[in-house]
């Protein structure tokens, strides 16, 4: 059995690509030789800077010989028939069999693959997956038409066994295999060559290059947390920057720097943020006064100053880097300690989206909706309408132009600095949470009104000029922002009619911009909107009390169609199931709750939704999800052929049978545990009420015919199935759950 | 060795890439006689780094970014300064070789410091071109990009450029272990008349800036960009033949200088800051779609590998 060795060595593979390509090169050739009928033990792969190496040990010599029968046209076919047949098969007629069939007798021909050596299989199969590798981005070099990440300059290629290793034969674009490599650039030049795994391994590492990216990340991260310590400090913690360091380096050497003086005094975030962008360091936290207050570098050699003249030009760049930081945190905090007008002010230059105007203008729009939403959360008006104002502000400062992953957190410092109250500080920090699934949800009043007056406002936008997703398409993170609400609602238990809130902004986008006197006209009217809907009366009030002349826009109030808002709540009510999915509640569950009163209340949506699944764990759920739809079936059907609608009037005085008696009694009783439970929100006991119908309905089905031929009796037996479907209806549309 | 010597002034360290590149072989060539904003504009890369011919040249351009000038009291930014540009067409199999030769030559001891290549992949969207390569870094700094050219002005690049672009202030004043740029030895400081970089070019520096930033005529400024655009495509439009020399004559690069023209005039107004963020992408376009046409003209002259036989 013998092992196969591989390496594409290359000029520089970038660090974020190098553990999949080693994935992708270990699965594209494994299952490639898997496929050519070859079978190994074990597989392994690697990625440097410079190199893919795969390695698979006891690989099959050879693919085995196969035999196929196949059978042929029957013996009295046509010629032509037998023709198609050999031609097909490669063989003679007279080596070919006859056998009994259930149509006669049947030419069949045998045929026989001989198996092939492994090295022909790679060398078949190592091309083409090179040639069809699935880079994120490839290129071309010189005046070849080959494709790589960076240029491709050798392919070691080796099969070896206790005879020896022999190379497999093959040439891609003027490469060919060969049995060599090379070590680091610069410690150890030069090409040797190798005759095993293990041999490689142990001569790169000979040559200074650690073959395994999570060697090279153990060694940085014991050696630099070890300086740290000895210096009586520790390196803040980042797997992502540790993963991405190790794939710059073949050779890691840590070295450990301290930061100047004068840019200790930066808030944490922004030496963190400028030391990993711009310089890939690591950053180093003194544990008593929890500022950073130095750097770890990793380089790709040693050299015989022991790094002092690399880490005094990496000190240099460092400083160079923050000054320029500095530069902008002091321009920054002049502009934030006058208030920040001069900011507010350049948003109204910077477009946000051509059909939705500039960043001011959803600024406003974000304040607007924030004052609303204010009183639903336990939030002060007042106080969300400053922190909304201010949210955004830190778009238009220096740091964030240069950072821009450091928006928010700087609009914390600049509003603090400007002498808002934390808690209206915080809002430019969390009103932008949830940032992913994972991300920690606002939960402090302010922060919630501005979170979701943001992400509504976003929404309502796109929804207002028809760009929403469509499939892997969602260029402005709708999808994103719906889950931050969702999961803003549910985490603090937000009772909130969406619908209205959606309404409301929708026709804010609708019907800007205003003369600067109409404004306070449309926040009425819009107000109301967001707390009584778009129909309620008191809209109608608001417009009669303007008197005889109202601008034409309100007209777009009174007409306005509330389809857009439908088609946003059905988007939500869809992201609301991927979400609770993950939470191991059902789709059908919630397209079975979905259908109730209150749609738009999402933490009323959810409750009804963990009540059905709860009950639907119980003994008596199945078979009363079946008596119901059985219920629904007959009724449909009897509705569809009468051509009438059984609504009404089920009267337990024509019962003919003790079993319809105790129905029409269950119901009654159920009828009266589920109101008052449905009142207070015990989805579980109305759940309750409802399991005590399953005996009933059950013996119901079974004792009683629904369509007899006495029409009376029909008739009051179709209603009473009626009132089945209506009293389980109110807890949950049982028909649209699955099995 | 002599050239393993530290070098001492700005100009040896352009002098030393200058020798290090006619070695290899490269045309030394002179900088484009036109503001542009960075190497690549020079039509001895963009557009031939288009066609089939081979190419092989190396030459310093004088630079020009408006919007990072500093009255010259930025150590390190400067709204004019300079690029060393090499492009050669096809890229050679040891191109990373041969540039880190040319940082040899220059004197960066490669025992001592820590070359990186890290991924940086190019595009230059008024170019209409893109690429593949790194940014070269020296103990942590950028000293160079180094690009596979895959596109330019829409254009697929085969066979592929090698391009190296180093900014020279910034490598000259780590190699000399400055810290502010001004304070730069340009010439040989034990000279008759020593020169720093600061003598040469802070009161330059200080009128760009006010002039870029607060007294450049917008108006006039975007009346010429339009000029410029329209005196493009007229060029353009003109048919190959020339009835007075009776030859074939397509005039790619004088379209392409009126093209080089309207995207400095563009940069010009970005920093007077009156164009506004959809503006700029519309403006952007507009320079991009110059920049293709020209590149649709260059392969249709002999020099782009046009020929008779083929046409």
């Amino acid at each position: 059995m013998p092992d196969l060795l591989l390496e594409l060595f290359s000029e520089e593979i970038p660090a974020r690509m190098q553990a999949k390509a080693a994935d992708d090169l270990k699965k594209l050739v494994t299952d490639g030789l898997v496929e050519a009928g070859l079978t190994y033990a074990s597989a392994g792969a690697f990625a440097t800077p410079r190199r893919l190496a795969l390695t698979l040990e006891g690989l099959s010599a050879e693919s085995p010989d196969q035999t196929e029968e196949r059978k042929g046209p029957r013996v009295e076919a046509p010629e032509k028939a037998l023709e198609g047949f050999l031609r097909s098969t490669g063989l003679t007629k007279d080596q070919l069999q006859v056998q009994d069939d259930k149509k006669g007798q049947v030419y069949v021909a045998t045929i026989r693959t001989a198996g092939r050596p492994a090295a022909e299989i790679v060398a078949e199969i190592v091309p083409q997956v090179i040639r069809s590798f699935p880079w994120p981005k490839s290129m071309r070099w010189g005046a070849g038409s080959l494709r790589w990440v960076r240029p491709l300059h050798s392919i070691l290629c080796i099969l070896s066994d206790e005879a020896g290793a022999t190379v497999v034969p093959f040439d891609i674009d003027g490469i060919a295999a060969c049995d060599r490599t090379e070590g680091h650039r610069f410690m150890a030049p030069g090409r040797f060559s190798v005759t095993s795994f293990d041999d490689y391994a142990a001569k790169l590492k000979r040559a200074s290059v650690v073959l395994s990216a999570e060697d090279r990340a153990e060694t940085i991260w014991h050696d630099a947390t070890n300086r740290a310590f000895a210096a009586g400090l520790e390196v803040v913690e980042d797997k992502g920057l540790l993963a991405e360091v190790a794939g710059l380096v073949e050779w890691p050497v840590v070295l450990m720097g301290q930061i100047g003086e004068d840019f200790l005094d930066l808030p944490g975030e922004v030496l963190q943020t400028s030391m990993k962008e711009h310089q890939k360091f690591f950053s180093v936290k003194n544990p008593d006064s929890g500022r950073i207050e130095g750097f770890v570098t990793v380089a790709n050699r040693e050299t015989a100053d022991g790094g002092e003249t690399i880490l005094k030009g990496n000190a240099k760049v460092l400083a160079a880097r923050l000054a320029d930081a500095k530069f902008f945190w002091e321009n920054d905090l002049a502009v934030a300690k006058a208030g920040m007008g001069k900011w507010l002010d350049a948003l109204g230059q910077v477009t946000f989206h051509a059909k939705l105007g500039s960043q001011a203008d959803r600024i406003e729009r974000i304040v607007a909706l924030a004052r609303e939403i204010a009183p639903m959360v336990g939030a002060d008006a007042g106080a969300a309408e400053t922190a909304a104002r201010l949210a955004k502000a830190d778009l238009s400062s220096e740091m964030v132009f240069e950072f821009p992953e450091l928006q928010g957190v700087m609009g914390r410092y600049y509003s603090e600095a400007a002498g808002q109250p934390s808690e209206i500080a915080a809002v430019a920090e969390e009103h932008y949470r949830p940032l992913g699934p994972t991300d920690a949800v606002p939960e402090a009043p302010l922060s919630v009104a501005v979170a979701l007056a943001d992400k509504i406002d976003m929404l309502t936008g796109f929804w207002s000029i028809d760009e929403k997703p469509t499939g892997s398409k969602d260029p402005f993170a709708l999808r994103r922002a719906a889950l931050g609400v969702i999961r803003i609602v549910l985490r603090n238990g937000l009772r909130l009619h969406l619908d209205r809130i959606f309404d409301a902004q929708i026709l804010r986008h609708e019907i800007a911009p205003l003369h600067d006197d109409e404004v306070s006209f449309r926040d009425a009217i819009l107000r109301e909107i967001a707390h009584h809907g778009v129909f309620g009366g008191a809209v109608r009030a608001v417009i009669e009390q303007a008197g005889g002349t109202v601008p034409d826009w309100v007209e777009k109030i009174t007409e306005h169609s509330p389809d857009t808002s439908d088609d946003l709540l059905a988007f939500f009510h869809d992201r609301l199931k991927v979400h609770l999915r993950e939470e191991g509640i059902r789709y059908d569950v919630i397209d079975a709750v979905i259908g109730l009163p209150n749609r738009d209340d999402l933490t009323l949506v959810v409750a009804r939704a963990r009540a059905l699944q709860d009950f639907l764990a119980t003994p008596d759920a199945e078979n009363l999800v079946l008596g119901f739809k059985r219920a629904a079936n007959i009724l449909a059907q009897a509705e569809a052929a009468d051509g009438v609608e059984y609504r009404f009037g089920a009267d337990a005085k024509f019962a003919e049978h003790p079993a319809e008696d105790a129905l029409f009694r269950a119901l009654d009783t159920a009828r009266a545990e589920v109101d008052p439970a449905l009142a207070t929100e015990d989805f579980a006991a109305a759940m309750r009420a409802m399991a005590t119908l399953r005996a009933p309905i059950d013996a119901f089905f079974d004792a009683v015919q629904v369509n007899t031929d006495k029409q009376v009796v029909r008739r009051n037996r179709l209603n009473l199935l009626h009132d089945i479907t209506e009293i389980c209806g109110r807890i949950a549309d049982l028909g649209k759950l699955e099995g | 060795m002599a050239e393993r010597s530290a070098p001492r002034s700005f100009q040896e360290i352009i002098l030393r890439l200058q020798a290090y590149w006619a070695g290899k072989g490269c045309a030394m060539l002179q900088p484009y006689d036109m503001e542009v904003g960075a190497g690549t504009f020079h039509p001895a890369t963009t557009m031939r780094a288009l066609g089939p011919v081979p190419w092989s040249a190396a030459y310093v351009q004088p630079s020009r970014r408006p919007t990072d000038g500093r009255y010259g009291d930025s150590p390190n930014r400067l709204q004019h300064y300079y690029q060393y540009q090499v492009l050669i067409k096809p890229s050679p199999p040891d191109l990373q070789a041969l540039y880190l030769g040319s940082l040899e030559a220059i004197g960066i001891d490669m025992d001592l410091h820590d070359i990186r290549f890290v991924e940086d992949d190019w595009e230059s969207p008024t170019l209409g071109a893109w690429g593949l390569g790194w940014e070269v870094w020296c103990d942590g700094m950028e000293v160079s990009q180094f690009t596979y050219f895959q596109q330019v002005g829409g254009h697929d690049c085969h066979p592929v450029s090698g391009e190296l672009t180093y900014g020279l202030e910034r490598l000259a004043m780590y190699v000399l272990g400055v810290d502010h740029v001004m304070e730069m030895p340009f010439n040989d400081p034990s000279a008759q008349i020593p020169l720093k970089y600061g003598d040469v070019f802070r009161e330059a520096e200080a009128q760009y800036a006010r002039f870029n930033f607060d007294t450049a005529d917008t108006a006039v400024l975007m009346r010429h960009f339009e000029e410029a655009e329209a005196e493009c495509h007229a060029i353009l439009g003109h048919p190959a033949d020339d009835p007075r020399s009776g030859r074939r004559i397509v005039m790619a690069l004088p379209a392409y200088d009126q093209c080089i023209k309207a995207s400095h005039l563009f940069n010009l107004l970005d920093a007077r800051g009156v164009i506004s963020v959809t503006e700029r992408q519309a403006y952007i376009g507009r320079v991009r779609a110059l920049a293709k046409a020209c590149a649709d003209a260059f392969l249709q002259t002999e020099a782009g590998g046009w020929t008779a036989a083929g046409a």
